[in-house]
């Protein structure tokens, strides 16, 4: 093992955790679902036909493999519309973790590089938007904005950059007097450069693996807001909408509700799991 | 802790409780469409009816002065009237608040009840199949949304094997007087069991849908901090005395293992608070989550205001109290 680098060495030891590597398979098939959902999706995820009303699976009586999982309310095929599912769910947790990685970082490196009123004024900030229940701020926000997809980004987005921000802030409070950033001090380096040059680059493997964690999070609350009625709206197919929408004929189509909530849980599930593994790999500290 | 230390601690809270406050204004602010013409709905009214309902709302002063007005009624309970139920806001949510007092409560014992022996049990039994079972449980805990949880619950008790009422509180609650409003207490006050195992009955799906992820994350803590409290050396001591396996684990090392729990538990409330909405949606639970999800669709706007407000103040303050409870557990932990 002598001479191999650390991202080489983190890399072997998520190839040799098997269960984590089967499930980062399994969160890129989604991913690949969401890329190509036009084309592999059975049938046209938003064509009714009320003769296929609430039409059970493909293997129960009165079921047609044409459509495997069975048709909603207004006769459409629940198969296509939870792979169409898929889009929304991966674009709007990658969108958020995104913009809040990106926020938290910068907010995090200024706020720990320099200290004084900077730290003290982003420290508040963070501390009251902790002191809302994450779910109940976006319930709020959405309330305020009304629905859709980028008003979910953005309400979930204003919440969700804390956590990389206070992550982020006290890996750079440690390394602020490390010799190495000493040293390019000494050499007239500026702030920015250290923060971005020096810093930035040490302290990213933990916030990778942060964020690809919290990405699990924002798919949960995105879910749960188009449950509620307050993400996106019909007739665009979002996971949480199908379960919504299921909840009416629970007595007679179970079906709807219940795979449309397995596919989240199946996603959810793989990326904690795969996360779990990079954050094992990655950076044993944070075990 | 010393009142001076508690007192200090108290007023750190003051900037936290007036940011959350500020932000709670600023959402209703920024909130598009004019009051006016929400709170008149369908009604008709003359410029003049207009303006001097602004003017009684408050709606024409200046926002720093709004804020001021709002933070000093806020102070006394008053939020002004709910659009849609015709009456003050804080009747509302009086009205409201125990069905979801006791729905959290329920779902906190349960998530307590369940995690704590368990986790013990997963640290002590370490890479037994219970172990693992605590595991795999505690990761599906933590992936499953809880819209769905309940769904899958209603499905299995309401509709298949139909032994849990799958929607509402209980329709027995006439039956005792209402003294603290929790209906399980009123029950069990006027010693009425009848109605006391239909309030019961009522509450079981909602509270697993609530504890039982809850469970699933306290575990995962108790069980990890247990299994470092028992490398310590003085557990290893207490052993070496000959002290009973029993007595080390639940005198010596849970009672240290419990801190982060603890912390946990308060951070949890968070999502009981968040979550409760969703479950009482799901299950048509009458409490205050429901009526402020009704209220988006209303935009009644002052109730949701009013109610973001409280829960994030309750979030504080349950931390603050996780706080306090630190010292109890461990003394050396000085705030």
């Amino acid at each position: 093992m002598k001479g191999e680098s650390p991202l080489r060495l983190s890399w072997r030891r998520m190839r040799d955790d098997r269960f984590a590597m089967a499930a980062a398979g399994l969160v890129l098939l989604f991913v690949l679902a969401a890329l190509f959902a036009p084309w592999i999706s059975p049938q046209d995820p938003n064509d009714s036909d009320l003769l296929r009303r609430l039409q059970p699976p493909g293997w129960m009586e009165g079921g047609e493999w044409a459509f495997p999982l069975g048709c909603d309310a207004l006769g459409r095929d629940l198969l296509s519309r939870i792979i169409h599912g898929t889009r929304i769910s991966i674009f709007i947790g990658a969108a958020v973790v995104l913009i809040a990685t990106v926020l938290g970082i910068v907010t995090g490196l200024l706020s720990g590089y320099l200290g004084g009123w900077v730290d003290s004024l982003i420290s508040r900030v963070v501390d009251i938007l902790l002191a809302f229940p994450y779910l109940l701020f976006a319930i709020g926000l959405m309330a305020m904005m009304g629905p859709g997809l980028e008003n979910i980004i953005i309400a979930l987005a204003y919440k969700e950059w804390v956590i990389p921000c206070r992550l982020v802030r006290g890996e750079t409070l440690a390394l602020r007097e490390v010799e190495y950033v000493e040293a390019a001090r000494a050499v007239g380096a500026t702030g920015g450069y250290i923060m971005l040059r020096e810093i930035l680059p040490n302290i990213l493997s933990p916030v990778i693996v942060v964020s690809t964690i919290r990405m699990a999070h924002v798919i949960i609350l995105e879910a749960s807001l188009s449950f509620l009625g307050i993400g996106v709206q019909p007739p665009t197919a979002s996971w949480g909408s199908l379960v919504a929408d299921g909840r009416s004929f629970i007595w007679d189509a179970w079906w709807i509700s219940t795979f449309s909530g397995l596919a989240i849980l199946l996603l959810v599930l793989a990326i904690n799991v795969a996360s779990q593994g990079l954050r094992d790999a990655f950076d044993p500290r944070l075990q | 802790m010393n009142p001076g230390k508690l007192l200090e601690r108290l007023l750190h809270l003051i900037p936290v409780m007036l940011g959350v406050s500020a932000i709670v204004f600023v959402m209703m602010l920024a909130t598009p469409g004019d009051p006016v013409n929400i709170m008149l709905g369908e009604q008709q009214a003359t410029p003049e009816q207009r303006q001097a309902l602004r003017k009684d709302m408050g709606l024409d002063l200046p926002a720093p002065q709004r804020f001021v007005h709002f933070l000093q009624n806020a102070a006394v309970g008053n939020f002004g009237m709910s659009y849609f139920h015709r009456r003050p806001v804080i009747e509302v949510i009086l009205e409201r608040l125990p069905a979801t007092i006791e729905l959290t409560a329920a779902s906190l014992f349960i998530g307590l009840v369940l995690a704590v022996p368990l986790g013990v049990l997963a640290a002590v039994r370490k890479n037994s199949w219970m172990d693992r079972l605590a595991t795999v449980g505690s990761l599906l805990g933590i992936s499953m949304p809880g819209f769905w949880f309940g769904l899958l619950l209603m499905l299995l008790f309401g509709v298949w094997m139909q032994v849990l009422p799958i929607s509402g509180r209980s329709d027995l609650a006439s039956q005792v007087p209402v003294v603290t409003q929790f209906l399980t207490v009123d029950a069990l006050l006027a010693w009425n069991f009848t109605v006391l195992g239909s309030a019961l009955r009522h509450l079981a799906m909602p509270a697993l849908t609530l504890g039982l992820p809850m469970a699933a994350v306290l575990m995962r803590v108790t069980r990890a901090s247990m299994l470092e409290v028992l490398q310590q050396d003085y557990v290893t001591f207490a052993r070496a005395k000959g002290l009973t396996r029993r007595r080390v684990l639940f005198t010596h090392a849970l009672k240290n293992a419990l801190i982060p729990t603890v912390t946990m538990a308060a951070l949890e409330v968070g999502s009981l608070l968040g979550g409760s909405m969703i479950v009482e949606t799901v299950f048509g639970w009458p409490g205050l989550g429901r009526v402020v999800v009704e209220s988006i669709f209303t935009r009644n706007y002052p109730l949701i205001q009013a109610a973001i407000l409280l829960y994030a103040l309750t979030y504080v303050l349950v931390n603050f109290m996780a706080d306090l409870l630190y010292t109890q557990l461990n003394p050396r932990v000085r705030l």
